[in-house]
């Protein structure tokens, strides 16, 4: 059997159709976007179609968006840009538990310069308290940032609902969502929002990697992280990466667009889950339907280390990842799965499946199937 | 017909062997280089090899002083505020000049605005060189930073850098170099150049957009300018560019490989092209220095009376792509602040062009630029007021 691929939360295969248009603009396609002359503008005019695409698809402007090297620097730059741009607001600001390293850090860096940070708990679920949130919410908060997906366990938060509640309490406080794991996965749209900043990723969803952007409402200030150029409106300097914003043009349009799209990936979910209760035993959910992503299913077997387990599959040709990528070579790497309330062992025995469109149920009987053997021979 | 691209110092054309090489970083090894399973590694694999291409180009003594960014002007950002943050304790002066990379010059002025940094900015003479004993006295108690670019984008004025260097080194103060127009065009050697931190940027040397580097001497401490994963050893969080970061290390391979022969056939081109253009044409003068103190491949040139823009629209609509100024500047009507700097007056700066040759051109394609550009200049001469030739 070839190689079969569960970790598309870390990272997604690119489309032929991306490889086929990043390698005709890397060929053709090569003039600096800045540049008066020919070469230049039809660069430019790629930019533009990518925006127009992404705005659409968010039910947001094409001006709104903001072409960044990807997700880290869009959650890095809505971040330290509202609380550079706003310091005269105020010095609170609010996040979760559970967010990406990318959000969590740099409030902790925040925190050390002296803003107050107030971090909400979640649930077992990994769901917030929208009452604990509106009561968090005051004059001088001025920025909340909570994840719409979480890349670990998959929950879904209420963030247009949590939106409602920030701007009733102070209409001035900005809203920021990473939605990073949420877009094409769930079926959302900005459009009439108050949700101010919404990051995404181009390779999370069979887009490049090099490329994120951020939508940044109209009106609203920003201080850069890069100073240079005075690309993208002076809030993102650098010479922009037409192969990969080109290369965004066809992973865009292969996204879902009605709800049966999305449902598809929820019932490859259900039969995973399925299986799981069917042919295995002694093991945690941590993913179930409700409330929950229809692509991350996260699962506990105590007793396991979760990275042995990762390596074992590994060598049967089947590639899924412990907590997630990005924290599986920390010290902490069980923050995320510590915060809804899992054991030492529980975490520790955590794996992450995650799943695209193009994986088919044959992959997943596979998966259980060698699930089932090795965990028959990796607890003892 | 076939344009003729005279504007590699903007951006150049990506080579068909680094086109290659990214591709299966694309199909095959597409895994998230953090994943622990062997996927991921053969993705963190390649960002090694690559490491080590990009680490022998600039004379680096350790692949790990490489960090991966998104690009040149990130690599500036990270290297300017980084540093600064890091040393913010020992003292808040810094050393550039007038004439750098707007992503040197804007970070500099954040830090004047925003974190009570102090500021020198050198003056360069009409060549657009600076001059060292200017540099010395500019030297304070409390300088922590000189950045001053290796080879200026617009004039192509190479920068006496190992002599900065050495002022640096003898005094304790952290020498940062945006050599985005040097690597992969002359040579470069931090460790004979005594430089601290070096930033790059792949598609000014045929390698893909969206990636750059810098170099940062190992024990050299570093604010990141973005957090998250703590990819590329705390200092540059994100997923990596796998694909852009494979391209541009074949890149890196490719100019290694022929550096000598490339800086040879390009300063011939530069100088055949101004020999050129100074016999047939009238009233023009070169901007920047002749010979070995300017960058292979920079040809900057003031036609005097008539306006760098409306050349590069005749030029343009011949399908012949060259620029005014610098490519981000370009938008705007101010004229050069490079050449104001070399103290040239406004209306011969507005009067400007800058032909940068690269891979792909060849004496043919000066011999068909030369055909046409000597009777653009002579219409719209014609037109101009200022003109009673």
């Amino acid at each position: 059997m070839k190689d079969i691929y569960l970790d598309n939360s870390a990272t997604t295969k690119v489309l032929p159709e991306v490889v086929n248009i990043m390698q005709d603009t890397l060929v053709n396609n090569y003039g600096n976007p800045s540049s008066p002359h020919n070469k230049g503008l039809i660069a430019e005019k790629i930019i533009d179609k990518t925006k127009i695409m992404l705005a659409k698809k968010l039910g947001v402007t094409a001006a709104e968006i903001i072409l960044t090297s990807g997700g880290t620097e869009a959650n890095n730059l809505a971040i330290q840009g509202i609380t550079s741009a706003y310091p005269q607001r105020g010095n609170h600001i609010i996040t979760s538990k559970i967010e990406h390293p990318s959000v969590y850090e740099v409030f902790a860096n925040l925190a050390e310069r002296g803003w107050q940070v107030t971090i909400l708990d979640v649930d077992k679920a990994g769901l917030i308290s929208l009452s604990e949130l509106e009561k968090e919410v005051r004059e001088t908060t001025v920025l909340v940032s909570i994840m719409h997906v979480n890349n670990e366990i998959g929950t879904i938060q209420s963030v247009f609902q949590a939106a409602n509640l920030i701007k009733k309490n102070n209409p001035l406080t900005f809203f920021h969502v990473d939605g990073i794991q949420a877009f094409g996965k769930i079926p959302f749209s900005l459009a009439k929002s108050k949700i101010d900043l919404y990051t995404i990723s181009g390779h999370k969803f069979h887009g490049p990697k090099g490329i994120g952007a951020l939508y940044l409402k109209n009106g609203t200030n920003l201080k850069p992280i890069f100073y240079g150029g005075g690309q993208e409106k002076g809030l993102r300097s650098g010479t922009e990466n037409l192969p990969s914003i080109a290369g965004l043009q066809p992973a865009l349009a292969n996204l879902p667009e009605l709800e049966e799209d999305y449902n598809a990936l929820l019932s490859k979910k259900k039969y995973l889950l399925d299986l799981l209760n069917k042919n295995l035993t002694n093991f945690k959910i941590n993913s179930p339907i409700s409330n929950f992503a229809p692509h991350i299913i996260s699962v506990s077997f105590p007793g396991i280390r979760g990275e042995t387990l990762v390596h074992a599959l590994a060598g049967e040709g089947i590639f899924v990842a412990t907590g997630s990528a990005c924290s599986s070579k920390k010290d902490n790497n069980d923050r995320v799965l510590k915060a809804i309330g899992l054991s030492d062992k529980q975490a520790e025995g955590t794996i992450r499946v995650s799943l695209n469109k193009y994986n088919s149920k044959e992959e997943l009987d596979y998966l259980i199937k060698i699930l089932e053997k090795q965990l028959d021979y990796l607890i003892f | 017909m076939e344009g003729l691209y005279f504007d590699h110092a903007a951006t150049t054309p990506v080579r068909p062997e680094v086109v290659e090489a990214m591709q299966p970083y694309f199909t095959d090894f597409y895994g998230n280089p953090s994943s622990v399973h062997a996927f991921g590694q053969k993705a963190a694999r390649a960002i090694e090899a690559a490491r080590e291409e990009i680490a022998r180009l600039i004379g680096a003594e350790r692949p790990e002083e490489i960090i991966f960014t998104g690009g040149g002007t990130e690599a500036d950002n990270l290297a300017i505020k980084g540093i600064a943050m890091a040393q913010k304790d020992k003292g808040k002066h810094i050393i550039t000049t007038t004439i750098e990379h707007h992503a040197v010059l804007h970070a500099c002025q954040f830090l004047e605005r925003h974190l009570d940094y102090d500021v020198s900015y050198l003056s360069v003479n009409e060549d657009g060189l600076i001059d060292l004993q200017e540099l010395k006295s500019a030297l304070r108690e409390d300088t922590v930073l000189i950045t001053i670019m290796s080879a200026n984008n617009e004039v192509g004025a190479i920068q006496p850098v190992r002599e900065i260097g050495e002022i640096a080194r003898k005094n304790n103060i952290y020498f940062h170099t945006d050599a985005v127009q040097t690597v992969g065009q002359i040579d470069v050697d931090v460790v004979q150049d005594k430089i601290d931190l070096l930033s790059l940027s792949a598609h000014k040397f045929n390698g893909p957009k969206g990636v750059g580097a810098l170099y940062l001497k190992k024990g050299i401490k570093i604010v990141p300018q973005m957090s998250g994963g703590a990819q590329e050893g705390r200092k540059r969080s994100g997923t990596e560019n796998v694909p852009a970061i494979v391209g541009m290390g074949e890149a890196a391979k490719l100019a290694n490989a022929n550096l000598e022969k490339k800086q040879a056939k390009y300063s011939r081109l530069r100088d055949l092209l101004i020999e050129r253009i100074e016999k047939e044409i009238p009233d023009v003068l070169l901007n920047g220095p002749r010979g070995d103190k300017r960058l292979p491949g920079n040809v900057n040139i003031t036609f005097r009376y008539i306006e760098g823009e409306s050349i590069l629209l005749n030029l343009d609509m011949l399908n012949i792509a060259a620029s005014t100024g610098s490519a981000c500047a370009s938008g705007s009507l101010d004229p050069s602040h490079v050449l104001l700097a070399m103290g040239r007056p406004h209306e011969l700066a507005h009067g400007s062009i800058r032909f940068s040759l690269g891979y792909g051109n060849s004496e043919e394609d000066i011999d068909k630029l030369m055909k046409d550009l000597p009777e653009i200049i002579q219409r719209l001469r014609n037109m101009s007021p200022l003109y009673d030739g």
